[in-house]
């Protein structure tokens, strides 16, 4: 049984232009000890998704349809009281800007030790002793005495620490991890990553990992989700999106990258920008920007064709199916 | 050999920040700029590559005079502009123009399009023979937006746009040089590109000269001539960029390399953490900066400062072990190459 199921997910927004939806008929699946990168530019609704499955999506958006079941039950029907028994328990989440997420008058330990005191079930000096195994754990240097400092004394580097090592602190079973490392130096992301790898395997959680960044899917992701506009387009093992993307989205994100195997004259690019929400053109969204897009691209949202057992993409034409 | 633009020598930018406590009288100085010595040349685009405290914003505002060195010069087409003031300044300055990071944060919502790129003009009193409306609009154009925006506001543009937007207002005054502060970084990977390929239209259209800042290693890889890294107020490494990413010669510039994620998922995990955090340029540690983190470090690397030395064609490295290291290749060619149609 999949930790994490995923069903028709649609999370709307109110607009001058009536509701508009951030995420359309999202539907995926995570396994136990699973890595699934969840990848898209800004606006396309993965921060969303990733919100809405640990209903987090702040008022006035709301949830519209879909169900998200986590260890078998439905997340969507808990109440909030019983919502709370699993955050930071049994799913946790960590955030790109770990200043603004960490409270700033309490001290590093005292954060890292609430997730236990909330759930119960430990006496204080147990919670800060594991506190403190945690802090070492996530590799800071000294943790007894950093236990006392305040997220302000600590650089971005050892804050984004302090953050994984409050949401790891009661050894969840799924973490979602959005853009983590996205506001740190290239040397100090590629310590976080290490770090999120290592305590991956061994507390055997799984992770959705949330991000822009191509690169970060190709470190650490087992499999990748594409989004855009709000929906996922292609869905593949990372090798197979890497090697033999489908949808002609991801094959163009994959192309503009630069790349530091070839010297090229010019980036091939992705035409024209991301249509805003609310004027969503009535077929495919990517259509008007794809390079293969014909007259049947702009009738209706294309199906989900599947190509193997774990790769789909959500195109009429999907890329090398046809040859 | 092309000619020099731009020639930097012995620059310091110390800032003073209140230290000691909230009622301490003691001040410290951050020494963001720490001595620095660096050519540009006319026609060629310089990356300029660090982590966050570099430097390199600094070094950048400094070669425009956006901020005045405590020390040092930088000769500017010839002249020392380290102090001018007044009118000899602004008339350098013209020569001289920014595009900046935050395309969100760097262009006057309450202002129209045709008046944001023509502002320049307005400022430097150079009204264009052919209106400014007019002109606005082949402004525009050049940079791939069209000439009924002029009369739109910035905040009706996506972050891409805005950035075309900032770009035409570099490029009102015809300027040499222009510094390019993380110009594509806040963009989207598809609409980076786009950018990206602007600049070098331009660049090829106008003979501009780009210092192009950035801490995107892969970006710089396709826009730069040359490659200067810096460290906590230091140019560590200055090469041709071939020879910057196919044989680095300092430490951290491999160490750099080594840190960016894997292009894919074949070459994960190949790559050496580099322990640690950079420390404060408040109080840079003596000797070498970098060997409170550099995996070759030994007892001397505590003592002394090594100088910007010679280390080939073109290629200079500052770091007193840099011939027993010898240049690490970074294993960044990925076997078969990428995927498309």
């Amino acid at each position: 049984m999949a930790l994490l199921e995923v069903e028709g997910l649609r999370t709307v927004f109110p607009s001058q232009e009536g509701e508009v939806s951030a995420v359309e008929g999202a539907s995926f699946s995570l396994s136990e000890g699973e890595v699934l990168g969840l990848v898209g530019e800004s606006g396309s609704g993965k921060s969303v998704t990733a919100f809405s499955l640990m209903r987090l999506v702040q008022a006035p958006g709301r949830i519209a349809a879909g169900s998200v079941r986590f260890e078998g039950r439905d997340l969507l029907s808990l109440d909030e009281r019983e919502m709370r028994k699993l955050r930071g328990r049994r799913m946790s989440m960590i955030f790109q800007e770990p200043l603004s997420s960490l409270n700033p008058v309490w001290t590093v330990g005292q954060q890292v030790m609430e997730p236990m005191l909330l759930h119960g079930g430990v006496t204080r000096r147990e919670a800060r002793e594991r506190a403190l195994a945690m802090l070492a754990r996530v590799g800071i240097a000294d943790a007894a005495r950093r236990f006392n400092d305040y997220p302000h004394q600590l650089s971005g580097g050892l804050r984004q620490r302090v953050m994984i090592a409050l949401a790891l602190v009661c050894e969840p079973k799924l973490l979602i991890a959005d853009e983590p490392t996205s506001a740190l130096d290239v040397t100090i992301q590629a310590q976080i990553l290490e770090l999120l790898r290592d305590l991956q395997r061994e507390l055997g959680m799984a992770i959705l990992m949330i991000t822009h960044d191509l690169g970060v899917v190709a470190e650490i992701a087992d499999r990748v989700n594409v989004m855009y506009a709000g929906r996922i387009v292609e869905s593949a093992p990372v090798e197979t999106l890497f090697r033999a993307p489908a949808h002609p989205y991801s094959a163009g994100l994959l192309q503009s990258v630069p790349d530091m195997g070839e010297e090229r004259e010019r980036l091939p690019t992705i035409r024209g920008i991301v249509p805003r929400p609310g004027e969503m053109p009535p077929g495919c969204a990517f259509a008007p920007r794809c390079p293969y897009a014909d007259a049947a691209c702009t009738v209706a949202p294309p199906p989900v064709h599947t190509l193997t057992d774990d790769h789909a993409a959500a195109c009429v034409r999907p890329l090398g199916a046809h040859g | 050999m092309a000619e020099t633009l731009v020639d930097i020598a012995g620059l310091e930018k110390h800032f003073a920040v209140a230290g000691g406590g909230w009622f301490s009288r003691r001040k410290l100085a951050v020494r963001a700029v720490d001595g620095v010595d660096l050519a540009i040349r006319r026609g060629e685009t310089l990356g300029l590559v660090g982590e966050s405290g570099c430097g390199k914003s600094t070094l950048g505002r400094l070669i425009l005079r956006l901020v005045r060195p405590s020390a040092g010069a930088i000769r500017f087409g010839g002249v020392d502009i380290a102090t001018l003031e007044g009118a000899a300044l602004r008339a350098v300055r013209r020569r001289a123009q920014m595009i900046f990071q935050d395309p969100y944060g760097s262009l006057n919502p309450r202002m129209r399009v045709a008046d944001l790129v023509t502002e320049p003009l307005r400022i430097a009193g150079r009204p264009p023979a052919a209106g400014y409306r007019a002109h606005a609009e082949s402004l525009l154009q050049s940079v791939g937006l069209d000439a009924q925006h002029a009369e739109r506001y910035a905040h009706e543009f996506s972050g891409g746009q805005r950035q075309r937007i900032g770009i035409a207002r570099a490029l009102a005054l015809e300027p040499e040089l222009v510094v390019a502060d993380e110009p594509v970084s806040a963009l989207d990977v598809s609409i980076r590109a786009q950018v990206i390929n602007l600049m070098q239209d331009l660049q090829a259209r106008h003979r501009l000269t780009y210092l192009f800042i950035s801490h995107d290693l892969g970006v710089v890889h396709h826009i730069a001539d040359r490659v200067a890294v810096m460290y906590l107020g230091r140019i560590v490494e200055l090469a041709p960029k071939r020879a910057l990413y196919a044989t680095p010669r300092h430490p951290y510039t491999q160490s750099l390399l080594a840190a960016i994620p894997a292009a894919t998922p074949a070459l994960r995990g190949r790559r050496v953490a580099l322990g640690g955090d950079p420390p404060s340029p408040l109080a840079p540690p003596p000797g070498c900066r970098f060997h409170t983190r550099c995996p070759h470090a030994i007892e001397r690397c505590r003592r002394e400062d090594p100088p910007l030395q010679a280390a080939g064609e073109g290629h200079s490295v500052a770091c007193l072990r840099a011939d027993e290291i010898g240049p690490i290749a970074i294993p960044l060619i990925q076997p078969g190459g990428r995927a498309g149609r």
